[in-house]
């Protein structure tokens, strides 16, 4: 990969589809290996209170249901400011993730906390609507007060191998988020190849994305442990290449502390301390939050917790 | 009326205690249920006193079963040989601990003294880990490459075929049910086993050991009945692969074949008389059950 | 490498010492039971990361090998020779299941006395060891089917000796495949290794095995020579060093005597311009770093294409920097110690070789535990192929970098070694990898994988590296004898 050829990768379909496809390839069995043998990681103790921190501190605490409401918003939002009603030493989550239409109720809900209002967007989960269509949802959000915009891209696109109209989409809807910063959901489970999900995250990063995310959360498989790590190689090499940094975003299916805590081993080990921070990770989730504060509940009693000490979403 | 005798495997009643008598059900998916028709009938021992109402299954059990063997399938043929070799000998495992019960009930059903009945009982067990060492090598003497004249890597190896349909022996309702299903397994293919319509007892009981080792449901299922019923409909059943034809007699056994060809299933005939099924099994029930897949590759930079 | 300021520093994660019971001193074990040495000399196994003596066993001389081997001959003639094959099966069966039960105990065991990371002992040495008892339990009443003819027989009494390196999968490597087929076994441990062994003969008590069917003589060189060169050994087994298996060869000449030898290697782990990059770095350091580099079929050469040189360079360099390297029962360590002084110092003095032969010298940054033994992975560049880094075993964590043009150069560089253990081969292209596996002249070839091992695959090597294969239908060859002739 050469420095040099970068900026015009994207200059014509024939191109661009030289420079993903002349990736290196992923070698399946290989990858799941590698981020099994992490997965065997023993965190404890002084290592596992921290990994709790700064999970918790990571989040982007999520509601997506049909059945949302403004009630539902605001109680969510009540505990991304205080996850632990009985613990203040709790660090808040770093952002609360809504549809665009829920936007308002949860900027007013979070003034003056420091915590995001990141909005699904672009016709999410799907993405499949026109262009047009997607650019004003986006606008929609950004002009409701969100500062963090997460799009899906067009599977449908990529997968027939028009990458350039995938590209040029995410150039728009980051032109749309005007201040907003741009997560891209690469849906990797309807990728299905490991080199699928390499070249999706170059051409997310290529287009502008300011994080990469691998899953709406709306279909399984979502965030499996090697997608994520076959994300973070990308990161870590887009970096070496042309000195940006991107953010990666697991979501979907991430419910236990284990979990969390393997995914920080995940980063810690490939793309190191830098990544180590909400600035530049974050783990789209719901129910691992109350998993999160039972396991640091155990740290600081010494003996188990139960769900009645957690509060509900 | 003759009076019962004790239900094969419970205790004895004394002056002061009733034992609680067992219900002898299906075995699908893992589950116990009941037959769909609601029916059942009496399975009396060898000298006709009564031991046991068996469900009596019916056509639409037998579809069900072939369903959760057909949803099993991926799975069992998708793990490792080396993982069903250690399920297969947990099988065995929890047999031998029950080992009394079955020659209990292999004694009542068959009218053989405790000593032969024991002796039948250890065959089986004994067979059954036999089926377990084989999983994990059926590969190596049954697949190879081949040289083929030209710079072509070429690889012959088994595959299971699918959901094997299996009337089990009428005869030995042990020994000879555990003789064709394990082999059926071994190879990765799932099965659904119509047990002995006058001796079905200990075949269920076997359910309740597939039920308590590591045997995920699906992979075998158990029906009990009036195997002329039943068989028809498997025999004709287009999402079954393979069908063992060992249970019934050979004046059926010619039209189930004739059905069985309606989506080219693999038969396995009855033999003239039931077999002797403590001799060696040799590769027959093995084999039987195996598609060959060859697969090309070039050689070259 | 180690924790030092980084912002996720894992907290010391031990596994526990006390789940195993290590007794001050151990005999021998011959007949069923464990007996003193005729003339009680002992010797004491360390551990290799503390130093400290973990407990002090038996040396069997001379008399105490005539012993087990008349043991193993009245078993073999006994009880296990006119045990039916079926029965036979149960006990390795049971065997295997044993391994399972106790496997906790056995990883910890084996960590403390080779000096491996516990994460390997308790993910690969003892599952993998397991698998072969079940495995080849499978094969006792299949003998007819392996291809030998239709009723092939046991050999008799076989004399095993196993080397440091995997000291219950070398166990179970021999001792298996030696059961299923009816034989019995004299299986000598490695000296500074022997503890497993010993638990392995509680096993063996424990499954109420006929006494005789395995005996355990501990001891060190002078032991195995006897056990080798014992006129009722009917066959010899042996992994080790290339100058002892061809000693063993030498000794054995002219017997009835058969022997498979499992010796050294060189092997060169190949990577193509369009390998999976990251896959492929993964397989660099599992081929060279894996337990310490104390493998045989170790990927001690790293062959690779000079068009992506740098690039692959750059990805180790940065990939060994978070090798954790330490104390051997946390289960956070990658790299554990080398497992004996002698080893080490072989290894300080190739890689002294080595740079004296002008090659450049690079670890990652790494703290060393001030006692034990260790060394910091290294890997060496600008590697002659004539270099001695380049043609003698080393058996350490170091690897030496050449380069190559096209495949036909990575094949002829791979093959320019009087060894032929293994090889790696890393590519996307199919048919690139099966005709450079038709190439490479080395009884195993991975591609796109590395050190990977399994019961029913068949383990070897070509020249120096031996002959006989172990695992699969192949390995069960060096137990039998047809019946055809």
């Amino acid at each position: 990969m050469t420095t040099a050829a970068l900026p015009d990768v994207a200059r014509d379909d024939a191109t661009l589809r030289a420079f993903l496809h002349g990736l290196p390839g992923v070698d399946k069995v290989g990858a799941e290996a590698r981020a099994a043998t992490l997965a065997t990681r023993s965190i404890k103790t002084t290592s596992k209170r921290w990994a709790i921190d700064m999970a918790i501190s990571m989040i982007d605490l999520t509601t997506l249901e049909g059945a949302d409401t403004a009630g539902k918003v605001r109680n969510l939002c009540a505990k991304a400011r205080r996850p632990d009603p009985a613990d203040a030493s709790a660090p808040q989550v770093a952002a609360v993730c809504v549809y665009g239409d829920m936007v308002q109720t949860a900027v007013a809900a979070l003034t003056g906390t420091g915590i995001q209002v990141a909005a699904v967007a672009t016709a999410f989960p799907s993405g499949r609507a026109s262009l047009a269509v997607k650019l004003a949802d986006t606008k929609d959000a950004v002009a409701a007060g969100a500062d963090e915009i997460d799009m899906v891209i067009d599977r449908g696109a990529f997968l027939s191998g028009r990458y350039l109209q995938v590209y040029d989409e995410i150039v728009a809807v980051k032109q749309a988020c005007g201040p907003a910063h741009l997560k891209v959901i690469l849906e990797t489970g309807e990728l299905a190849t490991y080199d699928n999900v390499r070249r999706a995250a170059w051409l997310a990063m290529l287009a502008g994305g300011d994080f990469i995310k691998t899953s709406t959360g709306k279909i399984n498989p979502a965030a499996t442990a090697p997608v994520l790590l076959v994300m973070l190689e990308a990161v870590r090499d887009f970096r070496s290449t042309t000195g940006r940094v991107i953010g990666v975003k697991p979501a979907g299916g991430i419910r236990t502390s284990k979990d969390a805590i393997k995914q920080l081993v995940l980063v810690n080990e490939t793309v190191g301390d830098e990544w180590l921070t909400p600035r530049l990770f974050r783990i789209g989730a719901s129910t691992l939050l109350n998993d999160l504060l039972q396991q640091r509940q155990k740290l600081t009693t010494g003996h188990y917790s139960g769900p009645d000490y957690v509060t509900l979403d | 009326m003759p009076r019962a005798t004790t239900v094969a495997g419970a205790a004895k009643p004394s002056a002061s205690r009733a034992p609680v008598r067992k219900t002898y059900k299906l075995y699908i998916g893992g589950a116990f249920p009941r037959s769909e028709s609601g029916r059942s009938y009496a399975v009396t021992d060898s000298r006709g006193r009564f031991l046991a109402n068996a469900a009596q299954g019916s056509r639409k059990d037998a579809r069900d079963a072939v369903v959760a063997a057909r949803k099993a399938f991926g799975g069992w043929s998708g793990t490792t040989a080396y993982n069903r070799g250690q399920v297969l000998y947990r099988v065995a495992e929890v047999l031998e601990g029950r080992r009394d019960q079955f020659v209990a009930e292999v004694a009542a059903a068959e009218g053989l003294a405790p000593r032969a009945a024991g002796a039948t009982v250890d065959a089986a067990i004994d067979r059954w880990v036999w089926y377990a060492g084989w999983t994990d090598k059926l590969t190596q003497i049954l697949g190879n490459a081949n040289p083929v004249a030209g710079p072509y890597f070429n690889l012959s190896v088994p595959e299971p075929t699918g959901v094997v349909a299996v009337l089990a022996p009428q005869a030995s309702s042990l020994l000879g049910l555990v003789s064709v299903v394990a082999p059926v397994l071994a190879g990765g293919s799932t099965c659904v086993v119509v047990a002995s319509s006058a001796r079905p007892l200990p075949a269920v009981t076997l359910g309740e050991v597939l039920a308590t080792s590591d045997i995920p449901g699906g992979v075998i299922n158990i029906l009990t009945g009036a195997v002329a019923e039943i068989a028809p409909w498997l025999a004709s059943h287009a999402d079954v692969n393979g069908l063992d034809l060992c249970g019934t007699d050979l004046a059926d056994a010619v039209d189930l074949e004739r059905a069985a060809a309606g989506n080219v299933k693999r038969v396995l005939r009855p033999p003239a008389s039931e077999s002797d099924w403590s001799a060696d099994p040799g590769l027959t029930r093995l084999t039987a059950w195996l598609e060959t897949k060859t697969v090309w590759h070039p050689m070259g930079v | 490498m180690t924790s030092e300021r980084r912002a996720f520093a894992y907290a010391p994660a031990p596994e526990s010492r006390a789940l195993v019971d290590i007794k001050p001193s151990y005999g021998l074990f011959v007949g069923g039971e464990f007996v003193d040495p005729a003339d009680g000399t002992s010797f004491k196994t360390i551990s290799p990361s503390s130093e400290e003596v973990l407990a002090e066993v038996a040396e069997a001389g001379p008399a105490d090998v005539d012993r087990a081997v008349r043991a193993a001959r009245r078993a073999f003639t006994g009880p296990w020779g006119r045990m039916r094959a079926a029965e036979r099966a149960k006990y390795v069966f049971r065997l295997a299941r044993l391994i399972q039960e106790r496997a906790r105990e056995l990883a910890v065991l084996e960590t403390l006395d080779n000096g491996k990371p516990i994460r390997e002992s308790r993910d690969v040495d003892v599952p993998t060891a397991a698998a072969h008892f079940f495995y080849h339990a499978g094969w006792a009443d299949k003998l007819a089917y392996a291809g030998l003819g239709p009723d092939p027989k046991p050999i008799g009494v076989a004399g095993q000796v196993i080397p440091w390196n995997f000291p219950l999968l070398m166990l179970s490597w021999k001792i298996a495949p030696a059961l299923a087929a009816g034989n019995t076994v004299v299986l000598k441990p490695a000296e500074t290794t022997p503890l497993t062994a010993l638990l392995f003969a509680e096993l063996c008590q424990q499954a109420d095995l006929p006494p005789g069917v395995v005996n355990i003589v501990t001891g060190a060189g002078a032991t195995g020579q006897a056990l080798v060169e014992h006129p009722d050994v009917d066959k010899v087994a042996f992994t080790g060093s290339t100058d002892v298996g061809k000693a063993i060869a030498r000794a054995i000449a002219g017997t009835d005597k058969r022997v498979t030898l499992e010796l050294g290697g060189k092997a060169a782990n190949i990577v193509f311009d369009d390998a999976p990059i990251d896959q492929a770095v993964e397989g660099i350091v599992n081929g060279i770093f894996f337990n310490q580099g104390h493998v045989c079929c170790a990927g001690s050469r790293l062959l690779v294409q000079e068009s992506v040189y740098d690039e692959v360079l750059d990805s180790l360099r940065r990939r060994l920097g978070t090798l954790r390297l330490g104390d051997p029962m946390d289960k956070n360590t990658d790299i554990g110690a080398i497992n004996s002084l002698a080893q080490l110092q072989r290894i300080r003095e190739l890689t002294d070789a080595g740079e004296a032969d002008g090659a450049e010298r690079w670890s990652p940054p790494c703290e060393l535990p001030e006692q034990g033994f260790w060394f910091p992975p290294t890997v060496f560049t600008g590697v002659g192929q004539s270099s001695r880094i380049a043609q003698e075993e080393i058996f350490g964590p170091v690897l030496s970098v050449l380069t190559f043009r096209t495949p036909d150069e990575a094949v002829a560089k791979a093959n320019n070694t009087p060894y032929g253990l293994s090889a790696g081969v890393w590519t996307e292209k199919g048919s690139r990898i099966l005709w450079m596996a038709s190439k490479l002249r080395a009884g195993v070839v991975w591609a796109n994988t590395f050190n990977r091992f399994d019961p029913t695959s068949p383990f070897g090597g070509y020249k120096e590296s031996g002959f006989g294969r172990e695992g699969g239908r192949q390995g069960m060859a060096a137990y039998l004898r047809s019946t055809d002739a």
